[in-house]
């Protein structure tokens, strides 16, 4: 015997290596007939990854203090080698995060991802989803900046609206200030991101349990080769989706670095104008807004004129993601095989959710601001409520024996 | 030695052992075993037959019951230490601020607490508005919003210096720090028909010059009224409303 191959028995005699490199990549068979929409997974693994590297780069010069947290971002931008690099990577990897796992989700709702026997990954998504949106929130305080202040005495006044106490719990303080800062780099850098890369490992292991769903939103497992027992569409995961996955992150990265090198700011949505501002705890900025990927969870909260009921509308509008499976009680899960009423329903939310991201960055005196989210906002209930009566009653089609490709 | 485990020194001890056993082991079967029991360096046998299910599950209950307890107390520094801490709450103390320089349709800024404290001394014409104001406001009364007793009426001031009004620049929708638009009409940008006051920017609450919220905002409250009190005429103590008045 070699001695690779000696070392590989001596490894899998103490450790299931070669079995779980089977089970998971060489041996686990995935529907051939993946599109575009199935890159995004492996892309938001990819983008963790990112945020993880460049964000303990980042650590190594940035100061958790009020005093000098702003300065020091400053400084990693002119005067440590690379520094910008790394910080622009940083933070246009958070907005890719979201434009990933929305467009990651969007997969589900169009191939019906959630449904039977998929509960479970859908749920541990959004538990990643919550857990992404909290990550970004405790981040973007770092910097320091007007937006990082006012945006987390905003958000935290939402908790204050609920519970006073609690709110000068997760502050430290009287106001936001050094403790808040603090505790949410605690959070930001190491908290989260441990209960992050949990939660993914289990929505993986949670998937290869099923299996991924395709395009045709059909169970591959159920047309299996007689003798071998491998499903008659399914295609090892490597090497067929590892290369196909590899072409995804080169396509990604083109984007990704065309926007760190050219558009870092991405005129205000990424990075806002304010945020160059140091954080003054006596002036507010004249327009606030929270960062794109917040921006329709917050124009549902501006739109609704009564505190407790908008900050409640505003948990609802998130948490409802995670009734989905119950909701659909569609019979097929492919929107190929729906019928016209869930499409219409599913564009009519899916032009909800942009417009109220677009309404969420604007100034809410314009006089449309405030009722067109307000439309917005019943469609996008509707979407939900309604689901499990329109997606009864759909005229859906015929569903194939096979995945069509 | 088989029933030495029922007897009074060595049935505790045998117990655990056995409820040990039962929770590591197949639930199906309990096998017999041996074990040496240490402090009394005798051998104690259980067997199947011997086990008692009642007694099992109540030592896991209470087992579980007590271990909770303990996450309980462990969690509790912890969650404690989120709390201000000593220092911060010291920061907290009263604030002494001179006013002689403040003068008629003035505005300064004064930080108590880390938030941006108003003090702003009225003109007649802003103190005269204030009357004309009722039907625009959600509680003109200020029955549901924080003040000083002695600040309950009107102005939201004291009866001695009704002029001056010192308020938490804190909107009371979701803490942002509104801005002045104290200016009657055109002005102030807010249209012809404003009675001066304050707007958040954040999102677009409207105050009165007694910091009295306008019907129909998303800030559920007028500003808040810090205690506060009158060290002399021209030197006011925020934080503190014992002393003078």
């Amino acid at each position: 015997m070699k001695t690779a191959e000696r070392l590989l028995g001596w490894i899998d005699a103490r450790f299931p290596l070669t079995s779980v490199w089977r089970e998971h990549l060489s041996e686990y068979y995935a529907p051939k007939n993946f599109n575009f929409w199935y890159y995004f997974g492996s892309l938001a693994m990819l983008v963790l990854v990112i945020q993880i590297v460049t964000g303990i780069f980042l650590t190594m010069n940035y100061k958790p203090d009020a005093r000098f947290a702003f300065a020091s971002v400053e400084y990693i931008m002119r005067d440590v080698d690379y520094g910008w690099l790394i910080r622009y990577m940083h933070s246009t990897g958070a907005s890719m995060f979201f434009v990933v796992v929305y467009l990651h989700m969007m997969r589900g709702l169009l191939y019906g991802s959630y449904q039977k026997p998929r509960e479970l990954i859908w749920i541990l998504g959004m538990a990643i989803y919550l857990c992404l949106m909290a990550e970004a929130f405790f981040g973007y305080l770092l910097p320091w900046g007007q937006m990082s202040y006012w945006g987390a005495q905003v958000i935290v006044s939402l908790v204050d609206a609920i519970s006073p106490p609690v709110a000068l719990w997760v502050r430290g303080d009287y106001v936001i200030a050094d403790a808040t800062l603090n505790r949410f780099f605690a959070f930001h850098v190491i908290a989260l991101p441990l209960v992050l890369a949990v939660l993914v490992f289990l929505h993986i292991v949670a998937l290869h349990q099923v299996g991924s769903n395709n395009p045709d939103g059909i169970e591959i497992k159920e047309k299996k080769d007689p003798q071998t027992g491998i499903p008659l569409d399914g295609i090892p995961f490597h090497p067929y989706y590892t290369v196909k996955d590899i072409m995804g992150v080169v396509g990604f990265l083109i984007v990704y670095f065309g926007i760190i090198f050219f558009a870092p700011e991405m005129g205000g949505y990424f990075l806002e104008e304010n945020n160059f501002i140091p954080a003054d705890p006596l002036k507010t900025p004249p327009h606030i807004a929270p960062v794109w990927y917040f921006t329709p969870f917050y124009a549902i909260l501006r739109a609704i004129p009564q505190k407790q009921v908008g900050v409640i509308a505003m948990g609802v509008a998130v948490a409802i993601f995670f009734l989905l499976p119950w909701l659909d009680r569609g019979i097929v899960k492919s929107i190929r095989y729906r019928g016209a009423l869930y499409k219409t329903a599913l564009g009519l939310f899916v032009v909800a959710f942009l417009v109220l991201g677009y309404m969420g960055t604007q100034d809410p005196n314009l006089w449309y601001v405030n009722p067109v989210s307000r439309v917005c906002a019943v469609v996008y209930f509707g979407f939900f409520i309604l689901m499990p009566l329109y997606s009864r009653l759909d005229k859906t089609k015929p569903v194939p024996e096979r995945v069509t490709g | 030695m088989i029933a030495s485990a029922s007897q009074q020194d060595d049935g505790i001890a045998g117990t655990f052992i056995c409820a040990g056993f039962k929770l590591g082991g197949p639930s199906d079967r309990i096998p017999s075993f041996e074990i040496s029991n240490i402090a009394q360096n005798r051998t104690v046998i259980m067997s199947e037959a011997q086990s008692d299910p009642g007694r099992r599950k109540f030592l896991v209950g209470a087992t579980v019951v007590v271990g909770a307890a303990g996450v309980a107390a462990a969690a509790t520094p912890f969650v404690l230490s989120m709390f201000p801490s000593a220092r911060a709450k010291a920061a907290g103390a009263p604030v002494e601020v001179d006013i002689s320089k403040v003068e008629s349709g003035m505005m300064i800024t004064q930080e108590w607490r880390g938030q941006p404290v108003w003090i702003i001394n009225r003109t007649p014409e802003m103190l005269a508005q204030l009357a004309k104001n009722a039907d625009l406001l959600r509680d003109p009364n200020s029955e549901d919003s924080t003040q000083p007793d002695n600040c309950k009426n009107i102005n939201r001031a004291t009866e001695k210096h009704p002029n001056l009004f010192v308020a938490v620049g804190i909107c009371t929708h979701l803490g942002c720090s509104p801005v002045d638009k104290m200016k009657a009409g055109d002005a102030s940008g807010m249209g012809g028909d404003w009675p001066g006051g304050f707007f958040c920017p954040c999102h677009g609450s409207k105050y009165d010059m007694s910091g009295r919220v306008f019907k129909s905002m998303p800030a559920p409250l007028n500003l808040r009224i810090p205690p506060y009190s009158f060290i002399t005429d021209s030197r006011l103590l925020i934080g503190d409303d014992k002393k003078g008045a």
